[in-house]
């Protein structure tokens, strides 16, 4: 085969979905290998190595984002349906999830105004422009919420997206380590603190440690982008004035 | 499997419908979890081949974010402009978050399994 025509097959292929659909899944089984291969280890994160992989592609072959989502898009779809599917754990803890109900909701408020207000305090003291801090402040909560709050705050949704994806990442990373460091061991808080300070990737964090970790942290994800999408649009402007 | 992935985007589909119809600030999925949700507590229990298609997403929850993540190329020139206060701010509320959300239901927890076994 002339070099021609495997510039004319790329022409083709690279503008077409399946390509970067089938990439899309490549990437990732590549990130899950390594996972395994490194016994699990939290710094070996899928999200973040598939992502990492997907960018140099795309940097190197110069394809925009937009033409690469064409076809990962349908990956995309299925968080939809993957994120109804947690009510089948949930359902699994119902019993213990009830049981708990108050300190639940306790750690709820507490870690919600925690994780937002401090996003944003530290933003706006440290000197990030307006859009950005407006931006940070839901950046624990589950993309399609924080995107929400984020343009009802006028901050930016896409950039609150990389903000949400970035948070996940480092709280799936670090969250294990950092909660056996102040002896908190035991799955249900574990699992209720990575769903709510990293929403969906903590919670895939949490389904790798164990299916009742991932249960309160699918719980904890749910009911922080519940609570964060109705206090967080108040609460910012009253917040606002003490921080100039 | 088809039948349960057809229950998962039906009640995707009804929170969307829902979320939609009340003017509900959380996305339809997050509702749809939540109907399910109700829906197996009445059913005492999701059915086998919910129970395996549910497991099989979920085992691969990691990939559905790699889409949206990789938009990260999008905003690399803002994210260098104002690294230093976005990279503290990401990394100190996650780990406050972190921090104040485990130990406050571990505490609470905590004091009531202590309690029951006096």
């Amino acid at each position: 085969m002339n070099p021609g025509s495997m510039t004319e097959i790329w022409v083709y292929l690279s503008t077409q979905p399946l390509l970067w659909l089938t990439l899309t899944l490549a990437a990732y089984l590549v990130a899950i290998a390594l996972h395994r291969k490194s016994g699990g280890h939290p710094a070996v994160n899928p999200v973040l190595i598939s992502v990492a992989i997907l960018v140099c592609l795309l940097m190197a072959t110069g394809t925009p984002y937009q033409r690469y989502f064409d076809g990962a898009q349908f990956v995309h779809f299925l968080l939809g349906p993957t994120t109804v599917a947690l009510a089948v754990p949930l359902h699994a803890q119902f019993k213990r999830l009830l049981a708990m109900g108050g300190p639940i909701l306790i750690a709820l408020v507490v870690g919600s105004l925690v994780a937002g207000l401090s996003a944003y305090a530290i933003g706006a003291l440290l000197g990030a422009s307006a859009p950005t801090v407006a931006s940070l402040a839901p950046k624990s909560v589950t993309t399609p919420i924080a995107m929400g709050i984020a343009e009802r705050l006028g901050g930016l949704a896409s950039l609150t997206a990389v903000f949400v994806i970035l948070t996940g990442i480092f709280g799936a990373i670090f969250a294990d380590g950092l909660l056996r460091r102040l002896g908190v061991k035991d799955e249900a808080s574990v699992g209720f603190a990575l769903g709510l300070a990293a929403h969906g990737i903590g919670t895939a964090r949490a389904f790798q440690l164990s299916e009742q970790t991932g249960a309160f942290a699918a719980l904890a994800m749910g009911l922080n982008g519940l609570f964060t999408a109705i206090t967080l649009p108040w609460l910012l402007p009253l917040l606002a004035p003490l921080l100039k | 499997m088809i039948a349960a992935f057809a229950l998962l985007l039906a009640f995707q589909l009804a929170g969307e419908a829902l979320r939609v119809a009340l003017h509900l600030p959380v996305p339809g999925p997050v509702i749809g979890m939540a109907l399910l949700l109700v829906w197996l507590v009445m059913r005492r229990g999701p059915d086998e081949p919910l129970r395996h298609t549910a497991g099989n997403l979920l085992q691969n929850l990691s990939l559905m974010f790699v889409p949206a993540g990789t938009g990260v190329m999008l905003h690399i020139g803002r994210l260098t402009d104002e690294a230093w206060p976005i990279a503290v701010a990401l990394v100190a509320s996650t780990v406050l978050g972190l921090a104040a959300t485990g130990l406050t239901l571990h505490l609470l927890t905590r004091n009531r399994s202590s309690g029951e076994n006096q």
